[in-house]
């Protein structure tokens, strides 16, 4: 897991991660802000914090996790672009695959069998 | 079922490299099976948009092989593979792109009915390595993917699709 999409999405895995990175999207936070709502210990956000920071994800401002935490938008951007777009490929690709399905439909009722299959 | 996907959803797991997809479509198993394995159904919609689509080879069985060839704006792209099992809810195959020849995916593809002609479909794309997913994932963005939605959209909304698909609305887009 060397390459850093990679540890991006390893490091978005995690739903406390997520909501995190989902905070710091309205501003910069330190440490303690960002635990205060979770029921879990300052130092587990710490470990959460260290994961984000190592896949390029957010910075610190400051040495020794003092200073407020900082969302790197572009990574996070970057890597959601790429999957984005991924995803829209599949998705264009699945409505073509409607169009094709939606005409079966027609064609899967040729004379032998009645449209009387859903009164039971 | 009442939460019904009908945009696809897609997931890059962080600890294998696989990518999920999973959609709804408002057909019945037997019929989203069809269209998988139907050569002249599958060479309609597998696109990409403005690409034709030619089946070099199809044998869409337990043990058969398959070929297709995409061409696009005078470019060519070619993918190949195996059919390891058909079966009406499950298809596993292979998947190559020709030229990355070395490179090959594992695609597996459940078909889960969820009543009243609706199926939810899971795929799921192993690669053979983290630095491969994430490839496949950035691949295409070169190629203008975007550029025929509008026109796609467009057919869809008129229900067009059935007069023979893709090349009659090339002037609608860029």
């Amino acid at each position: 897991m060397s390459d850093p999409l990679s540890r991006v999405f390893a490091a978005l895995a995690d739903p406390t991660r997520r909501d995190l990175v989902a905070r710091l999207t309205e501003g910069d936070a330190t440490v303690g802000q960002l635990a205060a709502p979770y029921p879990v210990s300052v130092q587990a956000i710490s470990k959460h914090l260290k994961v984000l920071e190592q896949a390029g994800l957010v910075s610190r401002r400051t040495e020794g996790h003092r200073g407020p935490v900082h969302l790197e938008a572009e990574v996070f951007d970057l890597m959601t672009k790429w999957i984005e777009r991924y995803r829209r490929r599949a998705e264009a690709r699945f409505r073509r695959l409607d169009a094709v399905l939606a005409e079966l439909d027609d064609d899967e009722a040729p004379g032998h069998r009645p449209a009387r299959e859903e009164t039971a | 079922m009442n939460d019904t996907i009908t945009t696809a959803t897609i997931e890059a797991d962080p600890t294998v490299p696989i990518i999920r997809i999973t959609r709804d479509f408002a057909a019945t198993p037997a019929q989203l099976f069809r269209a998988h394995t139907d050569p002249e159904l599958f060479a309609r919609w597998v696109g990409p948009d403005r690409t034709a689509v030619t089946l070099d080879y199809w044998d869409a069985r337990t043990g058969g092989s398959w070929r297709y060839v995409g061409a696009h704006d005078g470019m060519e792209f070619a993918f190949r593979g195996c059919f390891h099992e058909v079966r009406p809810d499950r298809i596993v195959q292979t998947f190559t792109w020709e030229a990355e020849p070395d490179g090959v995916a594992l695609e597996t593809l459940l078909l889960e009915p969820l009543g009243e002609r609706r199926t939810r479909l899971r795929i799921q794309s192993l690669c053979d390595s983290f630095e491969a997913r994430d490839a496949w994932l950035r691949s295409g963005m070169e190629v203008g993917v975007d550029q025929g939605y509008a026109k796609l959209d467009g057919l869809l909304a008129a229900g067009q699709i059935a007069e023979g698909a893709g090349e009659s609305a090339d002037g609608a887009g860029a």
